[in-house]
């Protein structure tokens, strides 16, 4: 493990240092627990902050008083001011928005979506951890789990992220306490089993030993990036060494996955070639009845050869052959999630945007009644009656809110009855659509499973949805978000 | 509390007479799954490049079948190059399915021009431009007082969108660009006056992108949002993308000013006490030649710039731009007002 060898050495190193892979996390937390100090730790350790940003921020923080020289012998600055991007957010000491950070190391690029947490804390972990192949929650050390970290862990679950870390920020101020550091362990890990967090029998989550928590100071670095010798009855991994360690979503294979493959539109030049690929030596006229089908691979993998299914909703699935899988010229054998190719088929249908492309019989038939956890991100609240729009995959479709059937307490993780819901509630609501679609169980595909509530009038995104069962046809209810 | 199905809805019970059994069909799927296949061992590892690739490209290919009439904005900096060569590849072997939009500042390096209307013709495109100069001509802008036009660009952008009736424009911005846009969305609504409200976004969930918008409101894609200028110029190298010589190391006659090196030129000449030298130079970004600095280089090769950009210790706006050094918020004002 060499993070401090970050893209800043020699040429020699940088050649070896390809290719990495690309991992998406995302950071939650309370109010005051120090997340922003903790990304631009991240941040200012794996060296991605580069010298003119350092130095505005050490203007500012001087300008502010911002005082106390860190235990690493820096000059004091803060953090925060790393992240805080928008003019509202400086001025007023709080992050208002979703902000996207970048770094590398020499196993790993990152893309960081760093959520605010008191600020519409469930629109802003819903949309972070839509992405993410982890999320970092934190907590401070002095207030150990909060009702806020149980809200935290029961979105990141009823999202099936696939990894959770827990960061115990400030474990200075606690004199880096082995026993406390414990005693927040045995309460997190307390409330990740009812949760059901790191059990086997949730999906992807058999890859995942356990919650991994561990003891950090953001602000002196401490178990950040490099192990730390003030915690020295902890012997696990820093943060950075676990980030750049687990696997990322698409790495895991899971029993349920098949292949899926939403259209998005049909590519058929009809002899409208491009004229770059023409003088590169394209055949025209093998390439005049040329016809594929574009999308990216939302999950599984796909082979010429194999039997596909090509789902138009309303009708019965019809099934062929992929005869190609093309790539901007390349003619490949296989491909996977989450490529994006166009792919030939031996028969020609009639396939167009909205259509899904599967593995042959795997695929669920169509259906207009769709059961879903809503996470409401409007202030606009729902209503029994309104009607939205579904955007799903590729296809969207009307929808009529039948009835809403409950609202979740995310402390108690139990459905309570309520009629509507109201701007970062998550509950849940039957639709009826205008049109079947091709809706699967979020819990088991995580991309055909989700959908997006469309306000018709303005166009707003309300509500993230997950598919759900029919009631009455899963086995657990505990879990079932 | 009611899951019960009613049938109230006069308009879409018609709907419901094709409904499948949901429930047969749910337990069907349970069943099926076990017949997925494993995947390969080597197919489950995507480079970043590669998965950086494929979502600019999905996003290129939502935009294109959602939007009736999309343009890139194309200036011939590296960015804007890497766009189009997303876009040749999301549609191949047919065209590219929209135009070009060039926002002449009137202050272009010469070449980036030529290496403009080269590109445009290898492609087989259609290039629109919307002029500065002509803006200023008519008296509908007037030049600033520290002569740069970057700012000035908003008006001819906003301008051609309106005379075109393009209602979604991709750009090359990133957000690793500057704090600003670093809470840009992939696609961005912009209002009758294009302005972008940072403070009232739309949520973006999973890769479902929303771009839904109402008469007089255009939408702005960024499809390489998630990548760096590092992973830009790793890209440039690994698919071996012309771009325009200028950013790579030359000799060039250089004043210093606002601690860069401007190229003297029509539009950027040295004041009396500034001394005029040949430095070999390249340049980071390129813009408008009156705020464009170049950087001291000897990076002439594609591979020697992306080891200079991996070490560098200033980022790239800062280097080099000096509209983006008037204030902390500069490029989150510019955009607030519709640019780029």
């Amino acid at each position: 493990m060499s993070t401090n060898a970050i893209l800043h050495g020699t040429a020699a190193e940088l050649e070896t240092a390809l290719p990495t892979t690309l991992f998406r996390f995302a950071t939650a937390g309370s109010v005051d627990d120090g997340k922003s100090t903790l990304v631009g730790r991240l941040l200012h350790d794996s060296k991605a902050i580069l010298a003119d940003t350092l130095d505005a921020v050490a203007r500012t923080s001087a300008d502010r008083g911002f005082g106390g020289a860190g235990a690493t012998g820096t000059q004091a600055i803060d953090l925060a001011l790393l992240t805080d991007g928008l003019r509202a957010e400086r001025e007023q000491g709080i992050t208002i928005d979703v902000a996207y950070r970048y770094f590398a190391t020499d196993q790993r690029s990152f893309i960081l979506a760093d959520c605010p947490g008191h600020v519409q804390y469930t629109k802003n972990t819903v949309t972070g951890a839509s992405t993410a192949d982890a999320v970092v929650v934190l907590i401070d050390a002095r207030k150990g789990v909060l009702e806020q970290t149980r809200r935290h862990l029961s979105v990141l679950q009823l999202l099936r992220v696939a990894h959770v870390v827990v960061a115990v920020n400030k474990i200075d101020l606690v004199d880096f306490s082995e026993s406390v550091f414990r005693e927040i362990q045995a309460d997190v890990q307390q409330v990740a089993r009812e949760l059901g967090i790191g059990s086997a029998e949730l999906g992807t989550a058999d890859h995942i030993d356990d919650l991994l928590v561990i003891p950090v100071s953001a602000l002196d670095g401490d178990n950040v990036v490099d192990r730390s010798e003030r915690t020295p009855w902890y012997d696990g991994p820093a943060l950075l060494e676990v980030l750049e360690t687990l696997p990322a979503a698409d790495e895991i294979d899971t029993q349920l996955e098949s292949f899926r493959f939403p259209v998005q539109l049909v590519i058929r030049p009809q002899g409208a070639l491009a004229p770059d690929a023409v003088a590169g030596g394209l055949d025209v006229e093998a390439f005049r009845d040329y016809r594929a089908y574009a999308g990216q691979i939302t999950e599984g993998s796909v082979k010429v050869g194999d039997s596909v299914s090509v789902l138009t909703p309303g009708q019965a699935a019809r099934t062929t052959t992929v005869t190609g899988i093309d790539f901007a010229g390349e003619s490949l054998q296989e491909a996977f999630a989450p490529q994006s190719v166009a792919i030939r088929l031996a028969e020609e249908f009639d396939v167009a945007r909205g259509d899904t492309i599967a593995a042959a019989g795997t695929f669920p038939e169509s259906t207009a009644d769709l059961y879903a956890a809503l996470c409401w991100l409007s202030p606009k609240p729902l209503r029994e009656g309104a009607k939205v729009l579904v955007k799903h995959g590729t296809r969207t479709v009307q929808a009529l809110v039948r009835s809403v059937s409950g609202k979740l307490d995310l402390a108690t993780f139990k459905l309570e009855g309520a009629s509507s819901l109201e701007l970062n509630d998550i509950g849940h609501a039957q639709l009826r659509l205008a049109a079947p679609l091709p809706l699967e169980n979020y819990l088991h595909h995580r991309r055909t499973g989700a959908f997006l509530v469309i306000d018709p009038l303005d166009g707003n995104t309300l509500a993230a949805g997950l598919v759900k069962d029919h009631p009455g046809d899963h086995e657990d209810e505990r879990y079932s978000i | 509390m009611s899951t019960q199905i009613t049938n109230e809805d006069l308009e879409l019970s018609v709907l419901e007479l094709d409904a499948d059994s949901p429930k047969a069909a749910h337990r069907a799927s349970e069943e099926r799954v076990s017949v997925s296949k494993p995947r390969g061992e080597a197919a489950s590892r995507l480079s970043s490049l590669d998965a950086l690739e494929s979502e600019a490209i999905h996003i290129i290919r939502e935009v294109v079948a959602e939007f009736e009439k999309p343009a890139l904005l194309f200036s011939g900096g590296k960015d804007s190059v890497v766009m189009l060569h997303l876009a040749t590849k999301a549609f191949w072997p047919g065209k590219v399915p929209f135009p070009v939009l060039h926002v002449d500042t009137g202050h272009n390096f010469p070449e980036v021009i030529d290496f403009r209307d080269r590109t445009v013709e290898r492609l087989g495109l259609k290039l629109v431009v919307g002029s500065v100069q002509e803006f200023i001509d008519r008296g509908e802008l007037a030049e600033r007082a520290d002569g740069t036009r970057n700012p000035l660009q908003t008006v001819p952008l906003l301008d051609a969108i309106q005379q075109n009736k393009f209602d979604a424009v991709f750009g090359g911005g990133r957000r690793d660009e500057d704090k600003a846009r670093a809470k840009e969305r992939i696609l961005s609504l912009r209002d009758e006056f294009g302005q972008w409200d940072p403070r009232n976004q739309r949520p973006e969930l999973w890769n479902l992108y929303n771009g839904r918008h109402t008469v007089g409101q255009h939408v702005r894609a960024f499809p390489i949002s998630n990548w760096t200028e590092l992973d830009i110029w790793r890209y440039i190298e690994r698919e071996n993308i012309e771009l325009p010589g200028l950013y790579y190391a030359h000799d060039r006659e250089v004043f210093a000013r606002d601690g860069m090196w401007r190229a003297v030129g029509e539009v950027s000449q040295p004041l009396p006490h500034e001394e005029v030298i040949v430095k070999t130079v390249r340049y980071r970004t390129v813009g408008d030649m009156s705020c464009t600095g170049a950087v001291e280089s000897d990076a002439a090769t594609v591979s020697d710039v992306v080891i200079e950009v991996a070490a560098s210790t200033i980022t790239e706006r800062g280097a080099t731009r000096a509209d983006d050094r008037i204030s902390e918020a500069a490029m989150e004002d510019r955009k607030k007002d519709g640019y780029f």
